[in-house]
């Protein structure tokens, strides 16, 4: 591994102080289990690693209709959280699919957001859910819807200086929620992953709909073609088939060396059908 | 840096570099030896630890981000020179090939089983899916799993 300072500073002022001095010569640490195996490989040659877990980023709530979450939550408190069960079991969904259990153990929701991973499932389901990110930096605050966080592989608007310190989820507990995905081994990240959130109204009308695709992109997508599918109808069969149609026809992946872009599409139509469908009956259950 | 590590219910002193991880600082700095290397990037599962009862991978870890942290390795799990019920279901089912997996295996096991006793069978694969056994050994170490899961359910 290369060598580094190491600081770790106990409050946010002294993190963005610390940024704003070393900005693209520093590292953020929170979980590690991104940057390590880049620090590992040499992939990342830091001068400096500012570990911020003691910082006081942890936590989640709910209240006035909105969740809460620190960036410092690890992916396990997400998939063992009660509340989650009841205010967003698709997040809790999410998290339960990340790498392997000693991932979930360490890694958190803020470093998986700034790393980007364009396969990642908790971007995709930040974009399904419509969160905003709260971002800290010397000059004060600012909020960033999360559709409008990512812009590319591993990449999105945060400064170097700046720290994602928390995210806001509007409440969806009227929703039912369910993520599908392949991956080629258990623990990899995803070839092709889908986030669905259905609500269904008094008249058993489809009146919200949200489908998030990851992995056929640079960044996590909304497919508008297939949630207009499906507004307004009922959520039969044949509707959720057709919006599953459309979002396989709106994407446009790349090959790589493991998978061509003609199965990614195909992956597209298949998980779509099967987030949609199982996200129809919990919406039925809840509404 | 100097570090203060809990490691097996001991306190250890130990120089470490800020960039060493705490894999490296376990088996290059304090010789111990029962924590494995494999892939260095923590997909493998060999230098599981426990970290306050959880585990981690130790290459992916500093070491400096660990201290007044209980570090547990395999040999934490022995009790007074007796071995750990589920190490002993490992040696009744002939659950070791190369033994290079086994220390992870028996961890994650360990951390698994007892946030769920009587875990069933799919349960248990599901909890062992990222640790790598490279000799394939897998129906073995399962049975192990699930008779020590078992040995929970009763107690």
């Amino acid at each position: 591994m290369p060598t580094f300072a190491y600081l770790a500073p106990a409050t946010t002022e002294e993190a963005l102080a610390v940024l704003a001095e070393h900005r693209d010569d520093a590292k953020v640490l929170a979980g590690g289990q991104s940057l390590v195996p880049l620090l590992n490989y040499r992939l990342a040659r830091p001068r400096v690693v500012v570990d911020i877990n003691g910082l006081p980023l942890d936590g989640l709530s709910v209240a006035m209709g909105t969740l809460r979450l620190g960036a410092l939550t690890r992916h396990a408190a997400l998939e063992e959280s009660l509340e989650l069960a009841r205010s967003c079991p698709v997040l809790r969904e999410a998290a339960a699919l990340i790498g392997n259990v000693r991932v979930r153990t360490l890694g958190t929701l803020g470093g998986s957001l700034t790393h980007a991973d364009p396969a990642a499932e908790l971007p995709m389901v930040m974009v399904a859910l419509d969160a905003q990110l709260t971002v800290a930096g010397r000059d004060g605050r600012r909020t960033i819807a999360a559709r409008d966080f990512f812009t590319g592989p591993l990449s999105t608007v945060l400064a170097a200086d700046e720290l994602l310190i928390g995210i806001e989820i509007p409440m969806t507990r009227d929703m039912g929620g369910a993520i599908e995905e392949v991956s080629r081994r258990a623990g990899d990240f995803a070839v092709v992953a889908t986030t669905a959130l259905v609500r269904v109204d008094r008249r058993g009308r489809i009146d919200d709909a949200r489908l998030a695709v990851a992995g056929v992109g640079p960044t996590p997508l909304r497919v508008a073609a297939a949630e207009e599918a499906l507004v307004g109808s009922e959520p039969t069969a044949e509707r959720i088939a057709r919006a599953a149609d459309a979002a396989r026809a709106s994407v446009t992946p790349d090959s790589d060396a493991f998978v061509s872009a003609a199965y990614r599409r195909l992956l597209v139509g298949v998980l779509a059908r099967r987030a949609l469908t199982r996200a129809v009956t919990r919406a039925l259950e809840v509404s | 840096m100097r570090l203060s590590l809990h490691i097996n219910g001991r306190p250890r002193e130990v120089d470490v570099e800020p960039s060493q991880t705490l894999l490296d600082a376990l088996r290059e700095t304090l010789g111990i030896f029962d924590v494995k290397e494999g892939c260095g990037e923590g997909v493998c599962g060999a230098c599981t630890v426990l970290l306050d009862g959880r585990p981690v991978s130790s290459c992916l870890l500093l070491a400096a981000t660990t201290a007044h942290r209980a570090i547990t390795t395999v040999r934490g799990l022995e009790d007074d020179g007796e071995l750990h019920p589920l190490q002993q279901a490992f040696l009744r089912h002939g659950a070791v090939q190369c033994g290079f997996c086994t220390p992870g295996m028996l961890l994650t096991g360990v951390a698994y089983v007892q946030g769920h006793p009587g875990a069933d069978r799919e349960a248990l694969r599901h909890a062992i899916e990222g640790n790598l056994c490279r000799c394939t050994g897998y129906a073995k170490i399962l049975d192990a799993l699930e008779d020590y899961a078992r040995e929970t359910k009763r107690g």
